[in-house]
């Protein structure tokens, strides 16, 4: 339970454009890539003994340092596959390895850091407190927690607010202390489901872009739920598109709009950005209008 | 205060404009007892004006030579019940935390014992306190004998424990799925997430059930101690004084005073300890 502080080196200095981003069919050494999902299978008992289908034959690989979205209506499983790669559930058939290790093990491990939509902060924790939990839980000695926080905080811009309680705070402030906490334990793997779901169109823009800075900044591997596709253009080097009924992986597109820390408010309304969000949309209704082979009743898994 | 001055003026008010005898229907003439009594006789001797009451709390207990204050005697009495209520609570707090703790550990208890939970306050407390009494008086270990004030304390939190039961499981239950998910990320064993996530969670709910357990706890003690025949405490005095009620109307009133008293200290240590325990009431806000 408190294994120390995670053991693992350094993040790799991973340049984005040298990974091999376009090059996903390439092999490439197990214990390098991020992600690695085989034959991923996840079937949920409904009543009556129905079965529900919510995932089925997922083949993804995310390489280290990559930011790959997932993207598709709701049902398709996305977050369920989120969830097995942090562990919190377990796959029917097939095999996911983080880092070349189970996906258990690497939880053990803390190999990665994990968002989700709503904050989730503990309220009597103050803002620096919410974010030396899992450094505290690991049992990171005060010192090391208190710059580790102090940090995190100048990366969130929240430096001010180390003292604030949750309940003190904006969506938006909320959610960056989530992340900072996520990022508390310098992981190489960030597992985000849909964190800027609950927040207004502004405060999300503004979020996408400081997430792209934080992330050129720590150069770890994202995985990114949305079902917004300028979302998942904007921010990926890759978009995982899913379809329902059951649950499967129907395209990849590469976008790479260029290195995570050069993209800015003007790439909005960048001509490569457009032919993103097509292509993506495109992607997306093909999948939607293609038969569903052994369609299962429509449950959402989200 | 402003609402024990409002009680006394209602009272006084009611005095005044009450029949002396009350108020019967069908009552037939030169039959006592006959009739429903709709309101109650303001007489001296049912309804003693408040300021006697206050009088008499000064006055010493009986004519004897030496004798106490009413008043002192009554809060000897009260502190007495407030050690043993007090003593319950603590019990009652204890056991019902630990009940608790094991539902939440296994569902399969939880199946098992709330219903017991739940049985077991509806056996009435006039009914079980002769038998803790005769269960207690043949335990006997070496230098150990059972008193009969330990009688009281089983009973005070036999009642007190119920409500800490039920809300520290809500309590304890209280946190939402992304925050057990997050625990589950950190890899953080049934204990680290009791600790850092579901005790602090479950304040909010356990400061309401901490309140009734300490009021359960009062009306425990007082009722037991009259149906156990433990001396010294004020539900005790309570009975005793009740038989001077004819002869000496504000007397009883003393004691009752003193139970009331007795509430409200008890009410006080709760509010205290919600007040240190505040932080944990903050809840999130999810904007």
């Amino acid at each position: 339970m408190s294994s120390p502080t995670p053991s693992t080196p350094a993040p790799e200095p991973t340049p984005p454009d040298t990974t091999s981003g376009a090059t996903a069919t390439a092999v490439a050494d197990a214990t390098t890539e991020a992600v690695v999902a085989r034959g991923v299978e996840r079937v949920f008992a409904g009543a009556k003994g129905a079965e529900v289908v919510a995932l089925t034959g997922i083949e993804l690989t995310v390489h280290a340092g990559e930011f790959v979205s997932l993207i598709g209506p709701s049902g398709c499983g996305k977050s369920t596959l989120l969830r097995l790669i942090a562990d919190l559930d377990e796959p029917t058939a097939g095999e996911i390895r983080v880092f070349g290790r189970t996906a258990k093990q690497a939880r053990i491990d803390q190999s990665y850091g994990i968002a989700f939509q709503q904050a989730g902060l503990l309220p009597w924790r103050s803002v620096a407190a919410n974010i030396e939990l899992p450094l505290q839980l690991h049992g990171a000695d005060a010192a090391t927690r208190r710059a580790r926080v102090a940090e995190l905080l100048d990366l969130v811009g929240l430096a001010d607010f180390a003292k604030h309680y949750p309940d003190q705070l904006s969506g938006g402030m909320q959610q960056r202390v989530a992340i900072a906490r996520s990022l508390a334990e310098q992981p190489r793997l960030l597992l985000m489901d849909e964190p800027f779901g609950a927040l207004d169109e502004m405060t999300r823009e503004r979020m996408q872009t400081e997430l792209l800075r934080i992330r050129a900044e720590t150069g770890a591997a994202v995985v990114f739920v949305t079902h917004s596709i300028p979302e998942a253009v904007y921010l990926s080097d890759r978009v995982v598109v899913m379809s329902p009924r059951p649950g499967r992986i129907t395209d990849e597109i590469d976008v790479r709009l260029g290195d995570a820390a050069d993209r800015g408010e003007d790439l909005r309304e960048d001509a490569a950005f457009f032919a993103g969000v097509t292509a993506v949309r495109e992607a997306l209704h093909g999948a939607e209008s293609a038969p569903a082979a052994g369609a299962a009743r429509g449950v959402d898994v989200r | 205060m402003v609402g024990v001055l409002a009680l006394a003026v209602l009272w006084e008010l009611y005095k005044l404009v009450g029949p002396a005898d009350g108020w019967l229907v069908g009552a037939q003439e030169g039959v006592t007892g006959s009739g429903i009594r709709l309101l109650p006789r303001t007489s001296d001797q049912a309804m003693p004006h408040t300021w006697d009451m206050v009088a008499r709390v000064i006055e010493p207990v009986t004519r004897a030579q030496g004798a106490l204050p009413l008043g002192v005697v009554v809060l000897l009495a009260a502190l007495t019940s407030l050690g043993v209520a007090a003593l319950g609570w603590l019990v009652g707090v204890v056991v019902g935390f630990a009940l608790a703790l094991l539902m939440l550990g296994f569902r399969i208890a939880e199946r098992a014992v709330l219903p017991f939970v739940i049985l077991s306050q509806t056996v009435p407390l006039i009914a079980l306190a002769p038998l803790i009494r005769n269960w207690g008086s043949r335990l006997e270990f070496g230098a150990f004998s059972w008193e009969s004030w330990m009688s009281v304390v089983i009973i005070a939190s036999y009642l007190a424990f119920f409500p800490v039961a039920v809300g520290a499981l809500r309590g304890l239950q209280s946190p939402d799925a992304a925050h057990l998910d997050l625990m589950r990320s950190y890899a953080a064993g049934w204990w680290t997430t009791l600790f850092r996530l579901r005790l602090p969670a479950s304040v909010p709910f356990l400061i309401p059930a901490l309140r009734l357990a300490a009021a359960n706890a009062v009306v425990g003690t007082v009722v037991a101690e009259i149906s156990v025949g433990f001396t010294g405490g004020i539900g005790r005095l309570i009975l005793e004084t009740a038989v001077a009620a004819s002869s000496d109307p504000a007397k009883p009133w003393a004691p009752i005073l003193g139970a009331v008293l007795l509430g409200l200290v008890a009410a006080g240590f709760v509010a205290l300890l919600a007040a240190f325990l505040s932080p944990f009431r903050r809840q999130e806000t999810v904007a």
